[in-house]
C-alpha cells in the first residue's frame, strides 16, 4: 500500500517538475539522471525556440539565483549555437558569452566550441572570438593552440588592417610555447611596409617582452629599427616600447632624437605624452643646466630672452650687442630644438599631454621661460574634479620652486563652496606657496571667508594655512595671530581646536610678547574637549610657566582632577606640565606633582607609566639618582627651536613631475629615476646624423655663405622670403616653416656649432609630400616637422643663386657624378617647394643603415653587378600625348652610386618635334610615405629629332607602388609614373651553395613561398631558364651542386633583405619554385612573376 | 599602461570588468571601497590609490566610477584622460553614460574597450575612426540586424586610422550639408556680499556639429579674436595659422565635436549680467531667521536672462522654510538642507523676490554663517565675452554649405558670498 502511495508522488514530482528547476531535481535522490536529462532539454528546446521566434530579444537576463546551478545546462546551449551553420545563431551565443565575460562570470569551459569559430566568415563573430580567446588562452594553453596557424594566415594577407589585426592578437595571446612564433611575426612586421603594420608590431614588443624577459635583446634590436621609422604613425608606440623593455638604453634615442622632437607635434596624444617624458629624461643626461649660472642670473635672463622664439627679439642693436658679449653658458642646440617644439603642445586639449610639456619645461626649461607653462595648467582647473587633483598636486609641487610663475593666476586658486573636499584643501596648498608679502593681505582676506564654511576638514585646514603664511611673512604675523585667537571664541569646537595648535607653533616663536594669549588659552581648558587642542594648551603652559606664575598652577590642579578622565596625549603633557611646575615652582606644586605622578604610575597605558617612572626620577632629588638631576631643568626647559611650517609638497620635485611616483611620493613600481644635469655636457655629436661625402661638399660652402654674412642679416634674410612666399600661396597654405624659421635664425647664432647646425633634423619623406600637398591646396595638418628645413631651405637657395654661374665651372675636375649632383642642387628652381625637394635628396645618405639583422649583413657579401641586363622598356609618355616628346624608361640594373638604396631608372627623351624642347625636369613627385626619388638634372634643350637619356634614382622602399610625378617642359606638364616590376627591386648578390644553405635555413616559415609549375618545352634548357629568371628578376645565380637545381639570390635594394630562389626540376615537365624571404609580399609577387617567366 | 578596467555603481556592484593583460581579481575594488567610505561623499574619493601590488586611477562620471588598475608607473592624468575619452565615447554611442546604458549594449561596450585599447596602451581614441569599425546602436539598425542577421561591426575596415587626418572618416556624404557652431560662454564669478567681485572669468567653448560631405577645408575668423587668452584645439586645427592670423584652419571631423575651449582673461573686466541682493538673519536666542533675496539683472546687453535658477546650502541648524517668492517657485529639501529656488525670466519691471521666515531646530546655537547663493542662468544670441565670428570660409568642395552661428551666455560657477567676518 505504501509503495502504491509513493510512486505516484513521484510521479507527480516528475510532471511538476519546472524546466528551470532542473539543479534542484538533479539533488534530489529520487530521480537523479532522468529527471535532469528531461529538464535539460526542454530548457534547451525553449531557449531554441525563443530564438528562433524572436532572435531580436535580448539574451534573457538570468535569473541570478539559479544561475550559478543551471549553468551548465546553458552553456550546453551555448555550445549547440556556436556549432550550428548559422552566423546569427554565433553571434547570438557569442554575444551572451561576452556578456558572461563582462560581468566576471567564469566561461573557461566553452573554450573548444569557441576556439573553433576563429576562422569564421562573419567579422563579429570573428571579433567576439579573439576578445574570448585573449581572455582565457592563457588558462587554455593547448586549446588556444588550435587557433595560431589561423592568424599566422593573416599574417601574411595582402591587406594591411587584417595583418595588423592577426599580429595583433596574436601577441595577446599569452601562451609561452608561441613566442618564437611572435619573435618572427613582430620581426616581419616591423619591416611592414605599411606604417600601421609597423605600429602594431611596435604595440607588440611590450607584450611579448611581458611573456618571456628573455627576448629582450633581440627585441631591442626590433625598437631600434623602429626608432629609426619616419612615419609618426609608428613613432608614439615604439616609444611606449623602449620605455617599457629598455629604458636604460639611452644610446639608441641620439640618433633619432632630432627626428622626434621634428614630428612630436603630428604624433597621436597619447604618443605625445609617453615621448615627451621619455625626451625630458633623456635631455637631463645629454645637455647642461640652463640655469647654471646662478651667478649670472640677470645676464642669464637676458639671454633667455635673445633665446626664445619672440620675433621680436630681432632688433638689430641687441642682436650686436649679444654677439659682442659672449656668454659663458650656450644652450646646445638641440636642447632649445626640444623647448621649441613642445611648446605649442601646450594648447593641446588633451590634459595629458599640457602636463607633459609642462613637466618638460619646469625640468629643462631656463628659469625665465619656464613661466609659458602657468597659463596652461590654469586652464586645466577647469576641467574635471579629477584632472584638477593631479594638476593641483603639480601647481603645489611648482609653485614652491618657482612662486613668482603662478602669482598672476592666484585668484583662479580661490576655492568655491562647490568644489570637492580634496580640491579645497589642494588650492588652500598652492594659495599658501603662493603669498608673500604684497598678496597676504588678500589671501588672508579670502581665507577668512573660508573659515565660515561648513566643511568643517576644509576650515581645519584653512587654520593650519594661515599659520603657515603667519611663520613665512613676519608682517603679518600679528595679524594672524589675532585673528586665530578671535577664533577660539569660535561656537565651533573643531575650529577651536584646530587654532589652539596653530597658536601654539605660533607662539612659540615670540612667547614673550604674548602672555595675554596664553592666559586666555589657559582658560580655554575648562571648555575644550579635542584632546590635541587640550594637549597643546597644557604644553604651552608648561613652557612658558614663567610668564603666567599664577594660572599654571591653578590648570595643574584641574587637569590633576580630571586626569584619569583625559585621553593619552593629553596625560602624557600633565605630566610634562607637572614637572616643568615642579622644576620653577616646586613650591605651590610639589603635593600636585606627586600627585599626578602616582595617578600616572597605576595608569593603563605603559607609556604613561614609563615616563611617570623617567621623570620622577629625574626631577624629585633621592640619594640614588646620580648627575642628572642637576641638569633637570636644562633638560625640560631647554630652549625650543620654533617649528616650521612648511608645505607637504617640499622636495617633491625630485620626482619627475606629473607621474604616478610624484602624486603618491613614493617611488612606483617601473620609475625611471629623472637624472641630475651632467657637469660636462656629453658630446653633442652623437645625435648628428652621418653626411656621406658629396653632401658635406655642399654645406661647407653654405657655411661659407654664411660666414661672410652678417648674422643678423642672414636671419632675416631667411625669414623674409619664405614668408611671403607663404602668404602669395593662399590661405589654406600654412606656414609652419616661416615661423619656424625665424626661430632657426636665432639659433644660428650660437656660432660654435655651425656645422652641426646643418644637418639638424632631416626632414622625413612625409613633409616633402606635405609641402606638395600644401601647394596643391590639398588641405593638410600644420606641422612643424619641416621648420629645420626651411632655414635649409633659405641657404641652399642662396648659395644656388650666388654661384650658379661660375660654381659649375669651377667644379669640373670633380668626377662626373659628382659635379652632375651638385648641380641638381644648384639649378633648383624658383618654387620652393622644389627647393624642399632638393634639400630632401641631400638627406637620405644621412639615414643610417638599419642594422636590424647583423648576421646577415656580415655574411651576406658585396652586391655585385648584375648578370643580364634588362632591355624591357617602358613608356612613360607617348609621342601623341606628349606633343612629340616621348620618353621611355628602363631599368638599367646598374647600381645607382650616389644612393645605393635607390633603384636607377635610365630614361630616355626623344624630340619627334620640329622645334627645341627645354627645361625638361620633374616637379612634384607624389610618393607613397618612405619613397624618395633623386631626380636627373635638368635637360637644358633638346633639339629636334634629339635624343638623349638620363639616369634617375627612385627608392620604391621596397614595394611596388608608383612613383608619380610631373615631367615639366618649358612649356608644358605631362603626368608620369613608374611602376617597378618586382623583381628590379633587387640587386644580385654572390653567395657560396653553404651561405646559401644557411641563410635559406633561416628563412623559413612564414618566410617561404613554394608553388608548382609545369615549365613548357621550349624552356628546358638550362640557359633558357636562368635566362628567363635574370630576366624576370635582377638577381644572379648561385653555384649549386644538384643537376636539377637552380639557385638565384639577392638582396631588396631599400633594407636589403636576401631574396633567396630555389628553382627544382622534378619528372616530366614539372618544377617547383621556392622563394625565401622576409618580405612576404616581395616574395608572392616575385613568385608569380617568374612563373609567369617560365611558363610563357 | 591600464590592466584592467572596473565599473562599479554607486551601490558598490562591480557591473562591468575588462582586462587587458592578466587577470585581476576583482578583490582589487576593495580597497577602492574602503576609500570609497573614508570619502564619506563620492566626490572625495581620490582618484589614485596605492595598493600593496597595484594603483587604483578612477574617476566618477555619472554616477559609476571607472576604476582603472596600473601596476606600474604612469602619469596619472594620461589614465584619467583615457578614462573621461572612454566616458565621452560611451555618452556618444549611447546616448548617455548610465549604467542602464552600458549594461544594455555590453557586447558593443566591450568591443569599444577592446578596440580604444591594445595591451593598455590607448589605439583608437578618435570618436570617427570607432564609428567606423563598429557602428553605434539605433533602433533601427537593431531591427535590421535582427531580421537580417547582419552585425554591428563594421565590415569595411576603416582606413582613418591609416590616414594622417584620422579624425575623419573618408566619404562622407550628405544630401544637406550644414555645419553649425555654437559659441557657448560660461562666466565664473564670485561675488561677496556687498555686490563687488572678488573673481570673474569667462570661459568659452566653440561647439560644432559639422555635417559636410567630402573632405572640406575651414576656415573660421573671429570679429575680434585677440580677446582670446588661452585657447586650446582640437587637434584638427592648425596652429600656425592661429599663432600668425588668428584664424581657425582645419578640416573638421565628422558629426559633433569641441573645436576650441578658450578663457577670456580676468584682466579684462567681465561684465557680470545679474546681481543679487540677499539679507539672510538669524536672531540670537531665537529659532527663527529671516531670509529675503532679490535677483535683478544687470549688464546684459538688451538681452533677457533666462532659466535662473538659485541654489543655497542652508546651514545644518534650518529645520524648515517658510518662504513666499514673487516668481517661480522654490523647494526646500530638509534632508540636503538644499534650497532651490527656480525663478525662470527676469523681468526688469518686476524683480523676482523671495523672502520669509527660516525655522531653526529649537535650542540649536545661531548659525554663523551666511551661505553662499549659487545661481544659474543663460542667455541666449549673446556672447559675454563680445566674440564674434566673422565668416566661414570653405574650401576643397564644391557646394555651398548651410552656415548657422549660435551664442549663448551661461553662468558656470556663479557664487554670491555671504557676508564675511574681519579676521584681525
Amino acid at each position: 500500500m505504501q509503495k502504491l502511495l509513493q510512486l505516484p508522488a513521484s510521479a507527480v514530482n516528475l510532471v511538476r517538475c519546472p524546466p528551470g528547476a532542473a539543479g534542484e531535481d538533479a539533488k534530489s535522490p529520487v530521480l537523479p539522471a532522468e529527471g535532469g536529462q528531461q529538464s535539460w532539454y526542454s530548457a534547451l528546446q525553449a531557449d531554441e525556440l525563443r530564438l528562433l521566434k524572436a532572435p531580436e530579444q535580448q539574451p534573457a537576463p538570468d535569473n541570478s539565483a539559479g544561475a550559478s546551478r543551471t549553468q551548465p545546462l546553458r552553456h550546453d546551449d551555448l555550445k549547440e549555437m556556436l556549432d550550428s551553420n548559422k552566423d546569427s545563431l554565433k553571434l547570438e551565443a557569442m554575444k551572451r558569452i561576452v556578456a558572461m565575460i563582462a560581468r566576471g562570470k567564469n566561461a573557461s569551459d566553452l573554450f573548444p566550441a569557441v576556439v573553433k569559430n576563429v576562422a569564421c566568415k562573419n567579422i563579429e563573430v570573428k571579433k567576439l572570438v579573439y576578445v574570448y580567446l585573449v581572455r582565457y588562452a592563457e588558462e587554455q594553453q593547448d586549446l588556444a593552440l588550435l587557433s595560431i596557424s589561423t592568424f599566422q594566415r593573416g599574417l601574411k594577407d595582402p591587406n594591411q588592417l587584417i595583418r595588423a589585426s592577426a599580429l595583433r592578437v596574436l601577441s595577446s595571446i599569452r601562451v609561452p610555447i608561441i613566442v618564437p612564433i611572435m619573435m618572427l611575426a613582430i620581426k616581419e612586421a616591423a619591416s611592414d611596409m605599411s606604417p600601421y603594420v609597423r605600429k602594431t608590431a611596435a604595440h607588440a614588443i611590450p607584450k611579448l617582452y611581458s611573456l618571456d624577459s628573455d627576448q629582450k635583446d633581440q627585441l631591442i634590436e626590433v625598437i631600434e629599427k623602429l626608432l629609426a621609422d619616419k612615419t609618426t604613425l609608428v613613432a608614439g608606440s615604439v616609444v611606449m616600447a623602449f620605455e617599457e623593455v629598455c629604458p636604460e638604453r639611452i644610446d639608441l634615442i641620439h640618433k633619432n632624437y632630432r627626428k622626434l622632437c621634428n614630428l612630436l607635434i603630428d604624433v597621436e596624444e597619447w604618443g605625445q605624452v609617453v615621448i615627451i617624458n621619455m625626451l625630458t629624461r633623456y635631455a637631463r643626461t645629454q645637455f647642461l643646466s640652463p640655469n647654471q649660472n646662478e651667478s649670472l642670473l640677470e645676464e642669464n635672463a637676458e639671454k633667455a630672452f635673445y633665446g626664445s622664439d619672440e620675433e621680436d627679439a630681432k632688433d638689430d642693436k641687441t642682436e650686436a650687442a649679444s654677439l659682442v658679449k659672449r656668454k659663458p653658458y650656450v644652450m646646445d642646440p638641440d636642447h632649445r630644438l626640444l623647448l621649441r617644439n613642445t611648446k605649442p603642445l601646450l594648447q593641446s586639449r588633451n590634459a595629458a599631454v599640457v602636463m607633459a610639456v609642462a613637466q618638460l619645461y619646469f625640468h629643462l626649461a631656463p628659469k625665465a621661460e619656464v613661466g609659458v607653462i602657468a597659463k596652461a595648467l590654469v586652464r586645466l582647473l577647469r576641467s574635471h574634479s579629477e584632472v584638477q587633483y593631479v594638476v593641483l598636486q603639480n601647481v603645489a609641487t611648482m609653485s614652491i620652486k618657482r612662486r613668482g610663475m603662478f602669482e598672476p593666476y592666484l585668484k583662479s586658486f580661490y576655492i568655491r563652496s562647490t568644489d570637492p573636499t580634496q580640491i579645497k584643501i589642494l588650492k588652500l596648498e598652492v594659495l599658501t606657496n603662493l603669498a608673500n608679502e604684497t598678496n597676504i593681505s588678500t589671501i588672508l582676506r579670502e581665507f577668512q571667508t573660508y573659515i565660515r564654511s561648513m566643511d568643517k576638514d576644509f576650515v581645519a585646514a584653512t587654520i593650519q594655512a594661515i599659520g603657515r603664511c603667519a611663520t613665512n611673512i613676519g608682517k603679518v604675523r600679528d595679524t594672524c595671530l589675532n585673528g586665530l585667537v578671535q577664533l577660539l571664541s569660535n561656537r565651533d569646537e573643531l575650529v577651536v581646536a584646530e587654532s589652539v595648535v596653530v597658536i601654539k607653533k605660533l607662539l612659540q616663536m615670540q612667547p614673550s610678547q604674548h602672555s595675554e594669549i596664553i592666559k586666555h588659552m589657559a582658560k580655554l581648558t575648562d571648555n575644550i574637549q579635542v584632546p590635541m587642542a587640550r594637549a597643546s594648551i597644557l604644553w604651552l603652559i608648561g613652557e612658558y610657566c614663567e610668564h603666567v606664575p599664577k594660572i599654571a598652577p591653578d590648570v595643574l590642579r584641574k587637569m590633576a582632577k580630571s586626569f584619569t578622565n583625559e585621553e593619552d596625549i593629553v596625560k602624557l603633557q600633565v605630566i610634562n606640565l607637572a614637572a616643568k611646575l615642579y622644576l620653577t615652582n616646586s613650591k605651590q606644586s610639589k603635593l600636585l606633582t606627586q600627585y599626578v605622578l602616582n595617578l600616572a604610575k597605576y595608569d593603563q597605558n605603559y607609556d604613561i607609566r614609563d615616563r611617570a617612572r623617567f621623570i620622577r626620577q629625574l626631577i624629585v632629588p633621592t640619594e640614588k639618582s646620580g648627575a642628572l638631576n642637576k641638569y633637570a631643568k636644562k633638560l625640560f626647559l631647554a630652549q625650543k627651536p620654533a617649528p616650521i611650517l612648511e608645505s607637504s609638497f617640499k622636495d617633491r620635485d625630485h620626482f619627475q613631475l606629473g607621474s604616478l611616483s610624484h602624486l603618491l611620493n613614493a617611488k612606483a613600481v617601473g620609475y625611471q629615476e629623472l637624472p641630475d644635469w651632467p657637469d660636462e655636457a656629453p658630446d653633442p655629436s652623437v645625435r648628428n646624423v652621418e653626411v656621406p661625402e658629396w653632401t658635406k661638399c655642399t654645406s661647407r660652402e653654405k657655411r661659407k655663405e654664411k660666414v661672410e654674412k652678417p648674422f643678423y642679416s642672414d636671419s632675416e634674410g631667411e625669414s623674409g622670403p619664405t614668408e611671403s612666399a607663404d602668404s602669395g600661396e593662399g590661405s589654406i597654405c600654412h606656414d609652419v616653416r616661416a615661423w619656424a624659421s625665424v626661430a632657426v635664425g636665432t639659433d644660428s647664432l650660437t656660432p660654435s656649432l655651425p656645422g652641426q647646425h646643418l644637418t639638424l633634423g632631416s626632414p622625413s619623406e612625409e613633409e616633402e609630400e606635405e609641402g606638395k600637398k600644401a601647394k596643391k591646396k590639398k588641405p593638410q595638418r600644420d606641422r612643424e616637422g619641416g621648420s629645420e628645413s626651411s632655414s635649409e631651405e633659405g641657404s641652399v637657395s642662396e648659395s644656388s643663386s650666388s654661384e650658379s654661374d661660375s660654381g659649375s665651372d669651377a667644379e669640373e675636375s670633380q668626377s662626373e657624378t659628382e659635379t652632375k649632383r651638385r648641380k641638381t642642387v644648384k639649378s633648383s628652381d624658383p618654387n620652393r617647394d622644389q627647393r624642399h625637394g632638393d634639400f630632401c635628396f641631400i638627406c637620405p645618405g644621412i639615414l643610417p643603415l638599419p642594422s636590424l639583422y647583423p648576421h646577415l649583413i656580415s655574411s651576406v657579401p658585396q652586391v655585385i653587378s648584375p648578370v643580364f641586363s634588362s632591355v624591357k622598356t617602358y613608356e612613360l609618355l607617348h609621342r601623341m600625348t606628349g606633343e612629340g616628346l616621348s620618353v621611355e624608361y628602363y631599368f638599367s640594373r646598374q647600381p645607382f652610386a650616389p644612393d645605393p638604396h635607390m633603384v636607377a631608372v635610365q630614361i630616355q627623351f626623344s624630340n619627334n618635334t620640329d622645334s627645341e624642347v627645354k627645361n625638361v625636369r620633374i616637379s612634384e613627385p607624389k610618393l607613397l610615405s618612405g619613397m624618395r626619388v633623386q631626380e636627373f638634372k635638368e635637360i637644358e634643350s633638346l633639339a629636334p629629332g634629339e635624343t638623349t637619356s638620363v639616369v634617375m634614382g627612385i627608392d620604391f622602399c621596397d614595394s611596388t607602388q608608383a612613383a608619380n610625378f610631373q615631367l615639366c617642359t618649358h612649356t608644358r606638364q605631362f603626368y608620369g609614373a613608374i611602376q617597378p616590376p618586382v623583381g628590379e627591386l633587387m640587386a644580385p648578390v654572390f653567395m657560396s651553395e653553404n651561405e646559401f644553405k644557411k641563410e635559406q635555413g633561416k628563412l623559413t616559415g612564414m618566410s617561404e613561398i613554394t608553388e608548382k609549375l609545369t615549365l613548357p618545352e621550349t624552356c628546358q634548357s638550362d640557359h633558357t631558364i636562368v635566362q628567363r629568371v635574370t630576366s624576370a628578376a635582377n638577381v644572379s645565380r648561385v653555384p649549386c651542386g644538384a643537376d636539377n637545381e637552380y639557385r638565384f639570390a639577392a638582396k631588396t635594394v631599400t633594407s636589403g633583405s636576401l631574396v633567396l630562389i630555389t628553382l627544382e626540376k622534378k619528372e616530366g615537365a614539372l618544377a617547383q619554385l621556392t622563394v625565401n624571404s622576409e618580405k612576404m609580399v616581395i616574395g608572392t609577387m616575385l613568385v608569380k612573376d617568374i612563373i609567369q617567366a617560365l611558363t610563357q | 599602461m591600464i590592466h584592467s578596467l572596473f565599473l562599479i555603481n554607486c551601490s558598490g556592484d562591480i557591473f562591468l570588468e575588462k582586462h587587458w593583460k592578466s587577470v585581476v581579481s576583482q578583490s582589487v575594488c576593495d580597497y577602492f571601497f574602503e576609500a570609497q567610505e573614508k570619502a564619506v561623499d563620492v566626490e572625495n574619493v581620490p582618484p589614485v590609490i596605492s595598493t600593496p601590488h597595484h594603483y587604483l586611477i578612477s574617476i566618477y562620471r555619472d554616477k559609476i566610477f571607472f576604476v582603472s588598475v596600473i601596476q606600474t608607473e604612469v602619469p596619472p592624468l594620461f589614465v584619467i584622460e583615457f578614462l573621461h575619452r572612454v566616458a565621452d565615447t560611451f555618452q556618444d554611442y549611447f546616448g548617455e553614460c548610465s549604467e542602464t546604458a552600458i549594461k544594455d549594449n555590453v557586447v558593443i561596450v566591450y568591443e569599444l574597450l577592446e578596440e580604444m585599447l591594445d595591451n593598455g596602451f590607448p589605439l583608437a581614441t578618435e570618436s570617427n575612426i570607432l564609428k567606423e569599425l563598429i557602428k553605434p546602436p539605433t533602433i533601427l539598425r537593431s531591427v535590421v540586424n535582427s531580421i537580417t542577421g547582419s552585425s554591428n561591426v563594421g565590415d569595411t575596415l576603416p582606413t582613418g586610422q591609416l590616414s594622417n587626418i584620422p579624425w575623419r572618416r573618408a566619404g562622407v556624404k550628405y544630401t544637406n550639408n550644414e555645419a553649425y557652431f555654437d559659441v557657448i560662454e560660461e562666466i565664473d564669478a564670485i561675488i561677496d556680499k556687498s555686490g563687488s567681485t572678488v573673481f570673474a572669468e569667462i570661459q568659452g567653448v566653440i561647439d560644432s556639429c559639422i555635417k559636410l560631405s567630402g573632405m572640406p577645408d575651414l576656415s573660421l575668423s573671429f570679429m575680434n579674436p585677440r580677446l582670446l587668452d588661452d585657447v586650446s584645439f582640437h587637434p584638427c586645427i592648425r596652429f600656425k595659422r592661429w599663432e600668425s592670423e588668428r584664424v581657425l584652419s582645419f578640416i573638421p571631423p565628422d558629426g559633433n565635436f569641441r573645436l576650441i575651449s578658450y578663457r577670456v582673461s580676468s584682466q579684462n573686466l567681465v561684465a557680470i549680467p545679474v546681481y543679487v541682493k540677499h539679507m539672510i538673519s538669524f536672531k540670537e536666542n531665537s529659532s527663527s531667521g529671516r531670509f529675503d533675496v532679490t535677483i535683478g539683472p544687470k549688464q546684459n546687453m538688451g538681452k533677457t536672462v533666462e532659466g535662473v535658477v538659485m541654489t543655497v546650502h542652508m546651514p545644518k541648524a534650518v529645520l524648515n522654510m517658510n518662504l513666499t517668492a514673487s516668481q517661480g517657485s522654490y523647494t526646500f529639501d530638509p534632508v540636503t538642507k538644499v534650497l532651490t529656488w527656480d525663478v525662470g525670466k527676469i523681468t526688469p519691471q518686476k524683480l523676482p523676490n523671495l523672502k520669509g521666515i527660516v525655522n531653526l531646530q529649537s535650542g540649536a546655537p545661531k548659525p554663523e554663517e551666511n551661505p553662499s547663493l549659487n545661481i544659474q542662468f543663460k542667455i541666449q544670441q549673446l556672447a559675454i565675452s563680445g566674440l564674434k565670428v566673422n565668416r566661414l570660409d570653405m574650401y576643397g568642395e564644391k557646394y555651398k554649405p548651410f552656415k548657422g552661428v549660435k551664442y549663448i551666455t551661461k553662468a558656470g560657477k556663479f557664487q554670491s558670498l555671504g557676508s564675511r567676518i574681519v579676521l584681525g
